[in-house]
């Protein structure tokens, strides 16, 4: 049976290192489930498109963001926010309607 | 964009402009016969480079930076199809991937990085202060393919563990005897992390060194393993003589003598000539035996090199010299190598897994270092010359020789 149900298109920015493995541009665009986008939701997502992107936004064994990579959206760190709570309702909004993208970044203190 | 194809693009560009220099020059010499191929494989800081030259080992054709940017703690080619490359590359950023190539370094694809620890709890090791820490992935070491199957290679795991692949590196398991040992709560890491930096392969025999544990072997292709210590004698620890806690840098045996082997520990120069049993120390006359690789010469099982470095507190060379010291008794009795090394002002490191001799009849000795040269000897040791001379920091070098 076809899965029917609603979806939205989220723009997702990488950074460089993983655009390299991903072999793809800046920004690229992951489907989710329309309404109540969550952290674990877009990242899953982005992972089912380009599994070579498994392990490195998440630890393998813990599923726990990895402590050098952080989660930016609408001038807002998400990074420290629970994965499965709603994004907040204006971030949420701002993904949902293309207006804005989900930042995964390599922290500063990485290089 | 897709920086995976372009970087590929050039390198293959380079690589072709390189071989029709080659054979423009070798018809120059009207020698008929082609030359082999020697390929040094260079893992570094800040990527991979991939150097190449004819069995004269005079020029040289430098490719890369591949993964640019990311640490590649080893690469290494199979035995039983040269063309097939095993790399391991990792940041801080985003962890560990396993890169293969099948047509010897020219193109790149990431296989498998699920390095999960097996059954469930992992229980705990040493921690540097002391108190015990829960088993957690870092990075992958070292990886040493198979000699006969291109498609099996192992990978030494920071903390202490060790995985086999049988499918070319897209998938990894535990074998987990090594890790479950039961000297294994009592394993500390060495300054670069608890590190399984030694995989040396007689299948099913298998040796594994690891800072700070010591040497270990399998009889059984790996599913249980026997501590082999015996005779290692460390002040760092409680115990100097304790059953495991030493801190091994690096261990080779010859291939034709394989139950000979030959470590370069913390401090000491020690041998074995029982597969590990018992361990006997070779210093001799060296400067120091504090420092990190060691190799045995292809076709003289009692030739060996080590590269001196002050000390534990002091990584750089003795007197500012950078020296390489030859035995050919074995151990015992060293002579200093030094035509064609920087005698003066120099105070980089050579790492563990940054020294490689090549199998020509004239062997070719290889070695790596933190300020970023490779040097090549063609003639066992007697001169030397740089291949490169500002790479980053080099990690590893493999050598190849192809026909």
């Amino acid at each position: 049976m076809t899965d029917v149900r609603p979806v939205t298109e989220v723009r997702v920015v990488l950074p460089v290192h993983l655009r390299t493995l991903a072999k793809t541009g800046r920004e690229v665009m992951v489907s989710v489930p329309e309404g109540g986008i969550t952290q674990r939701g877009l990242l899953d997502a982005l992972e089912a498109a380009f599994p070579v992107l498994g392990g490195t936004i998440r630890d393998r064994q813990t599923g726990k963001r990895r402590a050098f990579v952080r989660f930016y959206a609408c001038e807002q760190d998400l990074s420290n926010d629970a994965p499965d709570a709603p994004l907040p309702p204006a971030v949420a909004a701002a993904l949902a309607s293309g207006a804005e993208p989900f930042l995964v970044v390599g922290a500063m203190a990485g290089g | 964009m897709n920086t995976g194809s372009n970087e590929a693009y050039h390198g293959k560009h380079r690589l072709e402009r390189s071989v029709a220099a080659a054979t423009e020059e070798s018809d120059k010499t009207g020698e008929g016969e082609r030359m082999a191929q020697v390929r040094v494989l260079a893992g570094t800081r800040k990527g991979a480079f991939v150097l190449t030259s004819d069995e004269k080992r005079e020029k040289w054709s430098v490719t890369g930076p591949h993964f640019g940017g990311w640490e590649i703690y080893h690469l290494k080619g199979s035995p039983a199809d040269p063309n097939r490359i095993y790399a391991s590359q990792n940041t801080g950023w985003f962890g560990q991937l396993i890169q293969r190539s099948d047509d010897g370094g020219l193109t790149w694809e990431p296989v498998g990085n699920d390095f999960t620890y097996a059954g469930g709890d992992p229980g705990t090791h040493l921690w540097y202060d002391g108190t015990p820490k829960p088993w957690e992935f870092k990075r992958i070491w070292h990886l040493e393919p198979s000699q006969t199957d291109p498609d099996t290679v192992y990978a030494g795991a920071e903390d202490a563990a060790l995985f086999k692949s049988t499918d070319g590196g897209v998938s990894w398991t535990e074998l987990t005897g090594l890790r479950k040992h039961p000297t294994g709560p009592s394993w500390q890491p060495g300054a670069g992390g608890l590190c399984p930096h030694t995989i040396i392969l007689q299948e099913p025999r298998i040796y594994v060194g690891i800072s700070a544990a010591g040497t270990l072997r399998s009889d059984d292709g790996g599913e249980t393993w026997r501590v082999i210590n015996k005779g290692l004698l460390s002040d760092g620890i409680p115990d100097p003589d304790a059953e495991a806690g030493h801190c091994v840098h690096h261990v080779e045996a010859h291939p034709a003598k394989p139950d000979t082997l030959f470590m370069q520990k913390h401090w000491d120069v020690m041998r074995s000539d029982d597969a590990g049993e018992n361990w006997y120390e070779i210093s001799g006359n060296l400067p120091s035996d504090f420092g990190f690789p060691i190799g045995v010469h292809p076709h003289e099982a009692e030739t060996l090199y080590v590269v001196p470095i002050t000390s534990d507190s002091l990584h750089y060379p003795p007197d500012g010299a950078l020296r390489v010291w030859r035995s050919r008794t074995g151990g015992n009795e060293w002579e200093p190598l030094t035509d064609g090394l920087p005698q003066r002002d120099c105070y980089v490191n050579v790492y563990r897994d940054a020294m490689s001799i090549d199998t020509l009849d004239d062997a070719g000795v290889y070695f790596g270092t933190t300020g970023g040269q490779v040097y090549v000897s063609a003639d066992s040791g007697d001169s030397w010359a740089p291949i490169v001379r500002d790479l980053p920091a080099v990690l590893s070098v493999e050598v190849q020789v192809l026909p």
